[in-house]
């Protein structure tokens, strides 16, 4: 470890003039050693684990009519959730960001509260508030229109859960956006529907898709404001993390393993995923 | 670009020919011209008016219900109602164990997320960005799956499973598996406020002070610290919110023992499933209090932070 380090410093090129501070070893070393111990440490007991598995039997987990249902659900819950985010998203990051209205700092200030609230808090609320009696269950209840314990609630659920995503990385980019480029366009005789298709829409569109895909990524882990409202019919309402939690209470450490280390290698690729789109928004605004 | 789909309504008023390849449209200006500036960069006000009503409509469903649906049925039995249910005896205990977890958790990534920091942002070394990446990794992981890790680990069929019988320590489904669990979720909020506030700071403040003689602690004491107070700050309220509210991670490793196990979360969904509604709710309002209160502390901290930003230039 310490060789390492003392190679590691005399590699780095040090900022220009001035002599470097002190602290690289100790702090890049308890940051190391932390890291493993709680984070590397037991996410590779996962892998370890669903190494003991026989190929075989890691693929009959996986291919279980059950498990196959719940990713389904899964998949096409977080992403209708998380296109329902992104239209919802959208429209609220341009309303803050370009009209002024009573209440708008108060707004652009809840819009986070998902982030804050504890999602059981979320789970409970949004199921009292859809139940059949719930303030709007009792309006959708005569239109036939189920949302506790339904597919939909999920939806509901995992929009409320990925909204604040899309709104806080598309707001600051149209914040930045220059508005003498539509001032420009619009003298220029573009109407402003052109100018929404084609000058705004294009610049936006990384941090949606960033957006996006974080609602998505969260959306396929969330747990806590999903379980409630969904009421986990197997087949019907069981989503990924919460067919999981059931194994691990059988006492079925095989099943629950090799399910969770499916869903953790498609969450981390949906992360190298962000990490790119990141990375070309980054890039398109220093272009632009 | 078509000039064909311009607005028909909008009389050409002047004759502007700039041939981009972007924007070739010319001969047409919006009526709004009089005005010194054009503002037809904007909606017409009926439009305006429609998204924001509709903004405000929607957020109204999925912000402002959920939250003021907490307190309503918190209060459905009136204030003595709400105050018998505070004095509810599982629901005391999982406050307190919710403060103990949270006090034990939140300082360790606080000191943690400094370091991190203090690394990361003051010095350039190889592997840098992989260690940025790994730091945020929690955030990737789906809440169960954070549980059932350390279940793995710690469990009965973990590596660790006989030297921890043999000395009798128990650390799933007691409350150091909800430490360890809470912990490893709150893991990147300090580390993740400071790693680009610090980065963006640079290194100029703090050689000086070195130049001048301070020692390395008193350089961060007296220079970093004063200069990362409010990103700190803001980092340990979204930490110690998530603490406090962690559900998936720590109902995975608690085993759910009333009055032993059970944080405030969890003992909102004991009470709910007991349709012990009243209790549930009054629990729950205090975490929405809770989220409340760090909404504000965040707007206040980013207000602070922008009037800073404004008067330094």
């Amino acid at each position: 470890m310490a060789t390492t380090i003392a190679t590691i410093r005399k590699r780095r090129t040090g900022f220009s003039g001035g002599r470097a501070l002190p602290g690289f070893g100790l702090t890049l070393g308890y940051t190391v050693v932390y890291l493993s111990l709680l984070v590397l440490i037991p996410l590779t007991m996962l892998f370890v684990k669903s190494h003991e598995l026989s190929r075989h039997a890691f693929l009959g987990i996986i291919t279980d009519d059950r498990v196959v249902a719940s990713f389904k659900l899964s998949f096409g819950a977080s992403l209708i959730a998380a296109l329902t985010s992104v239209v919802i998203g959208l429209l609220t990051a341009w309303v803050l960001v370009r009209y002024r209205f009573p209440g708008r700092r108060l707004i652009d200030g809840f819009v986070d509260l998902p982030f804050a609230l504890p999602t059981a808090v979320a789970g409970i609320a949004l199921t009292t508030i859809f139940a059949p009696t719930g303030w709007l269950g009792k309006y959708l209840e005569p239109r036939h229109i189920k949302v506790d314990f339904t597919p939909l609630g999920i939806v509901v659920a995992l929009t409320f859960i990925g909204l604040p995503f899309v709104v806080r990385t598309v707001q600051p980019i149209l914040e930045d956006l220059d508005r003498e480029v539509e001032e420009a366009a619009s003298s220029l005789g573009a109407s402003r529907w052109q100018i929404v298709c084609r000058l705004l829409f294009p610049t936006i569109l990384p941090a949606t898709m960033t957006g996006f895909a974080l609602a998505f990524a969260r959306g396929l882990g969330e747990f806590g404001s999903v379980v409630f409202i969904s009421g986990n019919i197997p087949y019907k309402t069981e989503i990924i993390p919460l067919l999981i939690y059931s194994k691990l209470e059988e006492n079925d450490y095989p099943g629950a393993t090799a399910i969770g280390a499916v869903t953790l290698v498609l969450s981390f690729g949906l992360l190298l995923i962000i990490n790119v789109l990141q990375w070309w928004a980054r890039k398109r605004q220093g272009a632009a | 670009m078509a000039n064909g789909t311009l607005q028909p309504d909008k009389p050409a008023a002047n004759n502007l020919s700039v041939n981009s390849a972007k924007n070739r449209v010319g001969g047409q200006k919006p009526s709004t011209a009089r005005r010194p500036k054009p503002r037809a960069h904007t909606e017409p006000l009926a439009l305006r008016v429609a998204l924001i009503l509709l903004v405000m409509a929607l957020l109204t469903v999925f912000l402002f219900l959920p939250l003021a649906v907490v307190f309503s049925q918190a209060l459905q039995t009136g204030w003595h109602g709400y105050i018998e249910a505070m004095k509810d005896p599982d629901s005391i205990s999982s406050m307190k164990l919710t403060l103990l977890t949270a006090g034990i958790s939140v300082p360790l990534n606080v000191i943690f997320g400094v370091m991190a920091a203090w690394c990361i942002s003051k010095f350039q070394f190889r592997g840098k960005n992989i260690l940025t990446t790994l730091i945020d990794l929690p955030f990737g992981v789906s809440p169960v799956i954070s549980g059932m890790i350390f279940v793995l680990l710690f469990g009965a069929r973990g590596p660790f499973a006989h030297y921890l019988s043999v000395h009798d320590i128990k650390i799933i489904f007691a409350v150091p598996g909800i430490v360890i669990a809470t912990t490893f979720v709150t893991f990147p909020f300090v580390a993740r406020e400071l790693i680009p506030l610090m980065q963006a700071q640079g290194i100029d403040e703090e050689q000086a002070a070195m130049v001048l003689g301070a020692s390395g602690w008193q350089t961060f004491r007296r220079v970093t610290l004063p200069n990362i107070k409010w990103g700190l700050l803001y980092g340990v309220v979204l930490c110690n919110a998530r603490a406090m509210g962690e559900f998936g991670a720590v109902s995975v490793v608690s085993g759910q023992i009333v009055g032993v196990t059970n944080t405030m979360p969890l003992q909102i969904e004991q009470h709910y499933n007991d349709y012990n509604f009243v209790a549930s709710f009054t629990l729950a309002s205090l975490l929405a209090l809770l989220a409340l209160v760090t909404l504000v502390v965040k707007n206040v901290i980013e207000w602070v932070l922008g009037e800073k930003h404004t008067a330094g230039h």
